[in-house]
């Protein structure tokens, strides 16, 4: 791969592809070049290409590793029978003129050990495992490095990384920087603090160039209030620069199940990854690299691989070839895997998005749908779905969707994702809602929520803001939001009945008075008496009623 | 019917109604639909009437609620109205005393005469009752002259429509026996003539005195009481009737109103129309015969081009001279109205086109 940029969305699209990490191409490419002269070169693929943007990214980074440190003590504590407290995570930003201001984000999550915390933060590939496949947020992502990165390029001062990992042990901090020529930490000042608001947990704060949008699709509110929706568990503080402060509050105690992790399964593993996997394996022989090293291939399947390959099953992996790789995995494209194993994948679960909608829209009617896991390409997938209707969502203005992947929130590129097509190639008329000519965005009071959770996530480009559009994956999206229109169409049509017939009843009731005074014209019957029949009638006949 | 019948009658609509609220029926009043689809023509009694096609007004029928409420409010003013002996009113009169909103609404039980008018309508058809019968009257057009004496029996009045100068006797809205009745009359004929204008200069020339008839007119469509009153002087004292229009396609139909009677009012027909009537011009043939300058010819429209197809398909129509004087009226491309026939001379048409058509018996059925 040479260090030529992507040209277009389709380049960013092949780069993505499973088996070469973002991570892997990254280290390739710095090797040729400094840090920084990658980021400069990169800075659209990194998310960094609007002082919006960059607004969004450098809390995103932060935010994502938040949650995600929270959640593995929670799984870690639980797993011991240990006390934990929930994720809280509080975003604080601050103008301080000019475009530039200070993003401060702090959980209380497990703090980092101090001997690790200056790489965690400052190199560009820390702590990515190229061998394991796992659902996470941060997962594909560059990192929060690139955050403290950007904050360096853009304003020349260093990151401020404050850590506590026990109620027993110093908060310390450190003030850091990257030393873009040899892409190592460079710590420019630490010490120990003396107050942290938690027993545990760490905060980071970064002054950027950035440009702050108080609200709309791409605010960090928006970005916040859709990351609290999917993470119902979590508490989530913004204070505005206007010193405003806006509480998402935690609406559930339940905790989304835990994510194993799991070896590449032979279906998603191209070239690069073989002889990056062969490079670092421990073992010893092609056999057991192929049998310990991929999920779902056996002993017997190892050497019939190697067998068609024509590689000696004894052969040491740190030396195979290029075209000895290539025709492995040929070979494996060809052969009957089982599908990878699916416990590997956390949802954001049923009752947690009805939960968060309902609080969120105050809506009247929440349907969520949630597939059973499937698989693209050898990766696990599954896709959950959602749709809120009514309350506080406009009726006259077209449906938002918005759009999860692991739980993180898509707020640029819409209408590169998959989601998007889908959501516009359904008929939404025959369920409920107005859209011209049955295509594209449908107009009502409806907030779609579209979730995909994979080991590994197929976006689009490296800024991971579109999902790419594969078969299997678009299959299950239709099948999740066929399901949702449904309900739907089920809710409106039982609440329509409902209208009508109240409106019947209102109807009858309305025109009795003058039914009496004609029929008391007519037959000179007392009009007291005259009225209790024809009102006893009609309430006797729907309830209610009468005058 | 007398006022009493008609009063029991209503009161039975209210008693049948009020049961079915009672007995815990569907309340529904049976109303005898009044459109074309149910209107045949009686080819032997030559008259336009109604079909046995009823329609159910339901009260718990969303879509009729409210047109039930009205027809039952309209039946019971009627009855209240006929009670009280209350003068005859106009039926924007009726519209004006139900107007009012629906309590607890700013909805009006009327939102305009039409709908009140349409409910009558149905209500006279309900009962088998005519709306001068239920006191109320449409404002009617006619004027007539010619020797008969008539008594206004609500006032008194003795009226001789001989001497009833330029203008002509009005005709009333309510024309039958009990308050219009015929004292004597000497006619031998009644002359209908479609326009005023032709109507006026015939009056001036004291037509009716020389040729001993009555003059009428309906200036244009007739309203109800000159066709109730056509229709009465014809059968009580078996008069001839001749109906002399313009040379259109509406001249023509007007004189199936007069004739057979009309679609709208099919129920009305047995009592409003004219069977006898016979139709004397003017006709294409005449423009020839009686050699008429061109300065006559008006050219016809797409419209009433249009409405001859129409008329010539109405069963009414279809007998084999009607058929013929629509195809030559069509071929002939212009219309002659009656007023034109002054070009020729002014006296043209009292003098000479009407004795001679009389006279001749050109006419056509």
């Amino acid at each position: 791969m040479s260090k030529k940029e992507p040209e277009s969305a389709k380049d960013a699209e092949k780069a993505s592809e499973i088996g070469e990490t973002v991570a892997d191409k990254i280290a390739k490419d710095i090797k040729q070049t400094s840090v920084a002269e990658f980021f400069e070169r990169n800075r659209h693929l990194l998310g960094f290409d609007s002082k919006i943007k960059a607004m969004i990214t450098c809390i995103k980074e932060t935010v994502d590793n938040s949650i995600d440190a929270c959640e593995e003590m929670i799984f870690l504590n639980k797993e011991k029978k240990l006390d934990y407290s929930l994720p809280e995570v509080t975003v604080k930003i601050k103008s301080l003129g000019d475009d530039r201001f200070t993003i401060s984000v702090m959980d209380n999550g497990p703090g980092i050990v101090k001997a690790e915390l200056p790489q965690v933060f400052t190199r560009l590939l820390y702590g990515s495992k190229f061998n394991k496949i796992k659902q996470g947020r941060g997962q594909q992502g560059i990192g929060v490095s690139a955050a403290v990165l950007y904050s360096q390029l853009t304003t020349g001062k260093a990151t401020h990384v404050v850590s506590k990992i026990g109620a027993d042990k110093p908060a310390y901090y450190y003030d850091l920087r990257i030393n873009t020529v040899e892409n190592k930490p460079e710590i420019v000042g630490s010490g120990v603090i003396e107050k942290f608001k938690y027993d545990h947990g760490t905060e980071v704060e970064m002054e950027i160039a950035g440009t702050y949008l108080s609200k709309g699709d791409k605010s960090p509110y928006e970005y916040l209030r859709r990351t609290s929706i999917v993470n119902p568990h979590v508490r989530i503080v913004l204070i505005t620069p206007e010193n405003k402060k806006i509480t998402f509050p935690r609406l559930t105690e339940n905790l989304p199940s835990p994510t194993k992790a799991i070896q590449p399964h032979p279906y998603g593993v191209e070239v690069g990854l073989l002889i990056k996997m062969a490079q670092f394996t421990k073992t010893r022989t092609m056999q057991s690299f192929l049998t310990d090293e991929f999920s779902r291939i056996g002993p017997k399947t190892a050497k019939d691989i190697l067998d068609a390959a024509k590689v000696d099953p004894r052969y040491k992996p740190t030396e195979i070839t290029r075209e000895q790789a290539n025709k492995i995995v040929d070979i494996m494209q060809k052969t009957k895997f089982m599908s990878p194993p699916l416990d590997c994948l956390s949802s954001i679960g049923n009752e947690a998005l009805k939960k968060s909608l309902k609080s969120e829209f105050d809506a009247e009617f929440v349907t969520t749908v949630s597939r059973s896991p499937s698989v693209y390409r050898g990766m696990p997938f599954l896709v959950e779905a959602a749709l809120a209707y009514g309350g506080s969502l406009p009726a006259e203005e077209q449906v938002k969707v918005i759009r999860y992947g692991n739980k993180v929130p898509l707020l640029y590129d819409a209408g590169a994702c998959a989601i998007t097509s889908i959501v516009s190639g359904i008929d939404w008329r025959r369920y409920g809602l107005t859209q011209t000519g049955g295509r594209g965005a449908p107009t009502g009071p409806v907030m779609i929520v579209v979730h995909m959770a994979s080991t590994w996530m197929p976006y689009t480009s490296e800024s991971k803001s579109a999902i790419a559009h594969y078969d299997p994956i678009m299959k299950e999206m239709k099948l999740a939001l066929l399901d949702c229109a449904r309900n739907l169409r089920i809710y409106l049509s039982r609440k329509h009945k409902a209208q009508r017939q109240k409106e019947r009843i209102s109807t009858f009731v309305r025109y009795a008075n003058k039914l009496v005074d004609g029929i008391v014209m007519l037959t000179d019957k007392q009009k007291d008496d005259v009225n209790k029949v024809i009102n006893g009638f009609i309430s006797k006949k729907y309830g209610g009623g009468g005058q | 019917m007398s006022d009493i019948e008609i009063i029991k009658k209503l009161e039975k609509v209210g008693l049948d109604v009020l049961d079915q609220f009672k007995t815990e029926k569907q309340p529904n009043i049976n109303i005898p639909i009044r459109s074309l689809s149910n209107v045949y023509f009686d080819a032997k009694q030559g008259l336009i009437k109604l079909g046995d096609k009823v329609q159910e007004r339901a009260y718990f029928n969303i879509a009729q609620t409210k047109k039930f409420m009205q027809t039952i409010l309209i039946a019971g003013q009627i009855r209240d109205l006929m009670k009280q002996h209350k003068p005859a009113l106009d039926t924007r009169q009726l519209f004006y005393i139900l107007r009012g909103t629906i309590p607890g609404t700013n909805e009006d039980v009327f939102n305009e005469q039409g709908e009140s008018d349409g409910i009558i309508e149905d209500v006279e058809v309900s009962i088998d009752a005519l709306r001068e019968q239920l006191k109320l009257v449409a404002v009617p057009k006619g004027i007539m002259a010619g020797p008969i004496l008539i008594e206004d029996t609500h006032t008194g009045d003795i009226l001789d429509y001989t001497k009833m100068g330029t203008a002509g006797g009005a005709i009333p809205p309510i024309v039958e026996e009990d308050a219009f009745k015929i004292k004597s009359c000497s006619a031998k004929y009644i002359l209908v003539v479609e326009k005023y204008a032709v109507w006026n200069l015939l009056n001036q020339e004291r037509y009716w005195k020389k040729n001993n008839c009555l003059l009428i007119t309906g200036k244009g469509q007739p309203a109800r009481a000159e066709r109730r009153l056509v229709s009465r002087l014809a059968k009580e004292l078996k008069l001839p009737v001749y109906v002399f229009c313009d040379m259109d396609v509406y001249g023509y139909y007007i004189y199936s109103v007069y004739k057979q009677g009309s679609i709208n009012l099919a129920f009305f027909s047995e009592k409003a129309a004219t069977p006898s009537a016979k139709y004397i011009g003017f006709c294409v043939d005449d423009f020839k015969k009686f050699d008429l300058p061109k300065s006559v010819l008006m050219k016809m429209d797409k419209g009433d081009l249009k409405r001859i197809e129409e008329v010539k398909n109405y069963d009414w129509f279809k007998s084999k001279e009607w058929q013929g004087e629509l195809d030559k009226l069509k071929n002939f491309g212009h219309k002659i109205e009656s007023d034109s026939l002054v070009t020729k001379s002014i006296e043209f048409t009292a003098n000479e086109y009407l004795p001679t058509k009389i006279d001749n018996k050109m006419f056509l059925n």
